[in-house]
């Protein structure tokens, strides 16, 4: 298929469709609009349903309902409503259940600001509501990326039944980049047999739940929920990394920070500097291998985040001391710019190159 | 190859529209291309502006801080974007609502009346394509025919009937500049 | 022999956790009752609350969901508009429907989403251990009232019923009890009506049922049946609200 240029809400929500996705429940919040405006817009084209939520804590668990009934389902938001969705997304993954959600962050705390951020990093990563779970969290950095992770978003959510969280950022929401839908390989999915689609008579009842009154059981379902857990741990993990081995700093950011960090990357070559890039496109689960490739006399990792230091848990994890850490952020909507990053990079030089 | 552009204006002026035809038309050419527009709570009115970057490499920051070019259709816009350009860069300027000249000796300043022009061709609401014509004349950063298939690609099957005379006063841009080019350079 | 009476297929044999006394058992065999008896039980997909039924996904036998707190009629909405013809029923209490779900069931009436509510509202928090709920009435002592409800603090006890027959979306709206043989054949009556309305897409439809909870009222289940009659009764009157007219 030929190329197009489209804005990145708009490209979720093309993707979406092509995944088959034919659910959306949503409700209204900057800078996301126009997800629910195209889905709103291209869903009844295609047979699908799309409903406004009188709330974001109403569209989640719509998505709960639609989910458990064996569709493929989507959801998005900006942070202050992904915190009202929390409570329903801690169901999703204690009751299993396969889903896309959209993050297009921007700054906080409280309602915060409109223009875009990575303030969300923790509670995407760490769970986001109660209990001990994890979601599937990848981060697109372009908008070709966003078209290819949330369909395979979708694949990943049946996969592992399990919700899967695409966290972007106002920046890529708004931006406008060609994107490609290409032919991909279908994937082998287990049969949705545990959704309620009513028994026909034909089957014992099919439950929908997350609730465990014995607490033997529910420790049972908490270790089976790790163990799947870990098996994505083992095999989702994404990762792009440029020149790691050998990099006098390695500057590792995500989303689209990453691209920014790639500009300061090529200006800095062109002085000469050696620096690498760790781009963790699945920030669960977080590719702390990749940074075992970084050498020991290394003079740092600068994490680049539109945060005060969020990721940058997960890189000193990932290095446990072995290599200084440091970190550049800005915050409130304001954009890191490459040269400010160039900045850091020649202040963790020390002058020498 | 890396074209970076600001293009600014008043909301409803077509600044978005303007900066999605050069992305377009980029994408077109098979070179490397972003578009980000400025977001904020103002539906109307207020000042918009969007940041084009057309490259021969993979693009990375799309935030445009450092212009090559920059095209100001009110003078707010020239206020506050005239510094963003690089030295050696260009700035295009509606002279018909911008009252002032630049005050940068280092760049390349092209006055265009575009909104008199777009008035004579009767809409004033094609001075966009006026500025985006004197643009192309001086810059050829894309041809004018990736300009025009892009058309019905940013504005619709809907719109196809206003190609004509967008392509007019793309022409008329075009014929403009060259004249204020030797006038003002 | 003839068979005067058999157990509804549209409950398990497993039996309940609800207390001595409890009207929530008679409650769900009128709704299991009423699904067999409509001919939708094989194709019912039913949504449970928090609160005192919130184990009901064991005792219905058809497809559950368990919701969260009050979102019960957004977890209906998802799943019924993709199971359309399914038949899709929320189960909720007075906390979980009148209290915190109070914005999902006032959208869900007003979006007209083609699912039925049984609202049992006993005035009190059951299985949080009787706290006050927005249907306390005026003077009645709760753990967290335990001077008694205070209009001035907390306003009167909010009526739901009357509420959603307000509302355009809301088709079949109607409030029961089951203190009495009486009470519960009109209880059945009016379940089955409201089920009538999803079955024949015409819209929302809620039964609210007046209930006891012996338990943190601190009465015999007798004295719980007649306290409710005298008490409740007149401040949340019997009847029904709204019922789509004849042949539309």
């Amino acid at each position: 298929m030929a190329k197009v240029l489209m804005k990145g809400n708009e490209a979720v929500g093309a993707a979406a469709i092509e995944a088959g996705c034919r659910f959306f429940f949503g409700y209204p919040i900057t800078p996301q609009n126009e997800i629910p405006e195209y889905m709103s817009r291209e869903l009844p084209k295609v047979g699908g349903m799309f409903v406004q939520a009188e709330s974001e804590i109403a569209a989640i668990n719509m998505v709960y309902g639609a989910a458990g009934a064996g569709a493929r389902v989507m959801t998005s938001s900006s942070s202050p409503g992904i915190s009202l969705k929390q409570e329903g997304i801690s169901y999703l993954a204690g009751a299993e259940l396969p889903c896309v959600i959209v993050n297009m962050m921007r700054g906080g705390p409280g309602l915060g600001g409109i223009q875009p951020s990575q303030t969300d990093y923790f509670q995407a990563t760490r769970g986001g509501g109660n209990g001990d779970y994890r979601v599937l969290v990848l981060a697109p950095s372009d908008v070709q990326e966003l078209v290819d992770l949330v369909i395979e978003g979708f694949d990943l959510a049946d996969e592992y039944r399990n919700p899967v969280m695409i966290l972007g950022d106002g920046m890529i929401g708004q931006m406008m980049e060609p994107v490609e839908f290409k032919e991909r390989e279908k994937r082998e999915l287990p049969p949705k047999d545990w959704a309620t689609t009513g028994t026909n008579g034909k089957r014992k009842p099919n439950i929908i739940n997350s609730l465990y009154l014995n607490a033997e059981d529910l420790e049972k379902h908490n270790t089976y929920l790790q163990n799947k857990y870990n098996k994505m741990r083992e095999k989702e993990v994404r990762v792009e990394s440029y020149n790691v081995e050998d990099a006098d700093v390695v500057i590792s950011a995500y989303g689209t920070t990453a691209r920014i960090a790639k500009t300061a990357i090529s200006k800095l070559e062109k002085e000469g500097y050696k620096v690498g890039l760790i781009r963790p496109i699945s920030l669960f689960p977080y590719p702390y291998d990749e940074f075992n490739k970084i050498k020991d006399d290394c003079k740092g990792v600068l994490t680049v985040e539109m945060n005060t230091g969020q990721m940058l848990d997960d890189v000193r994890i990932a290095l446990n001391g072995r290599v200084p850490t440091y970190f550049y952020g800005r915050t409130g909507g304001m954009v890191p710019t490459p040269e400010e990053i160039v900045n850091k990079v020649k202040e963790i030089y020390g002058g020498a190159k | 190859m890396e074209e970076r552009i600001i293009i600014a204006g008043f909301g409803g002026q077509g600044v978005m529209a303007m900066g999605q035809l050069i992305t377009y038309s980029g994408m077109i050419e098979g070179k490397k291309v972003s578009w980000l527009p400025s977001y904020g709570p103002e539906m109307r009115g207020g000042t918009a502006n969007c940041n084009v970057i057309i490259s021969t490499e993979p693009v990375g920051s799309p935030v445009v801080v450092e212009a090559s070019t920059a095209i100001v259709l009110n003078k707010p816009s020239l206020d506050k974007f005239e510094s963003a350009v690089v030295p050696g860069g260009k700035l295009f300027i509606n002279s018909s609502l911008i009252d002032r000249k630049s005050t940068r000796d280092d760049i390349d300043v092209y006055y265009v009346p575009a909104t008199e022009i777009a008035n004579e061709l009767g809409n004033p609401r094609v001075a966009n394509m006026v500025m985006l014509g004197a643009y192309l004349e001086v810059s050829n950063t894309v041809e004018v025919e990736s300009i025009l298939e892009a058309f019905g690609k940013v504005f619709g099957e809907s719109k196809a009937h206003l190609l004509p005379l967008n392509k007019e006063a793309l022409e008329k841009g075009m014929e403009t500049v060259k004249q204020v080019q030797t006038d003002t350079v | 022999m003839a068979i005067a009476f058999e157990k509804t297929r549209g409950l398990t044999d497993i039996p309940t956790h609800y207390c001595p006394g409890c009207t929530h058992g008679i409650i769900h065999r009128l709704v299991a009752e009423s699904m067999e008896e409509l001919g939708v039980l094989d194709k019912a997909i039913g949504v449970a609350p928090v609160g005192c039924s919130v184990l009901a996904y064991k005792y219905f036998n058809c497809d559950m969901h368990e919701a969260a707190h009050g979102r019960a009629p957004a977890v209906a909405t998802g799943i019924k508009r993709v199971h359309p013809d399914n038949f899709v029923f929320t189960y909720q209490g007075d906390g979980d429907l009148a209290s915190i779900g109070t914005a999902e069931i006032v959208h869900a009436a007003h979006r007209g989403e083609k699912i039925s509510t049984i609202f049992v509202n006993n005035a009190i928090y059951g299985m949080t251990g009787g706290q006050m709920a927005p249907t306390t009435l005026v003077g009645q002592k709760a753990t967290t009232a335990p001077y008694g409800r205070d209009e001035a603090l907390a306003g009167k006890p909010i009526r739901m019923s009357e509420m959603l027959a307000t509302i355009d979306g809301a088709k079949f709206v109607e409030r029961v009890t089951v203190t009495t043989p009486a009470h519960i054949r009109k209880a059945k009556k009016a379940i089955k009506e409201c089920f009538k309305v999803q079955i024949e897409g015409k819209g929302f439809g809620i039964v609210e049922v007046l209930s006891t909870c012996p338990t943190n009222w601190g009465l015999t289940p007798v004295e719980a049946l007649r306290w409710l009659e005298k008490n409740m009764i007149p401040y949340y009157p019997l009847g029904n609200f709204k019922k789509p007219e004849e042949g539309k």
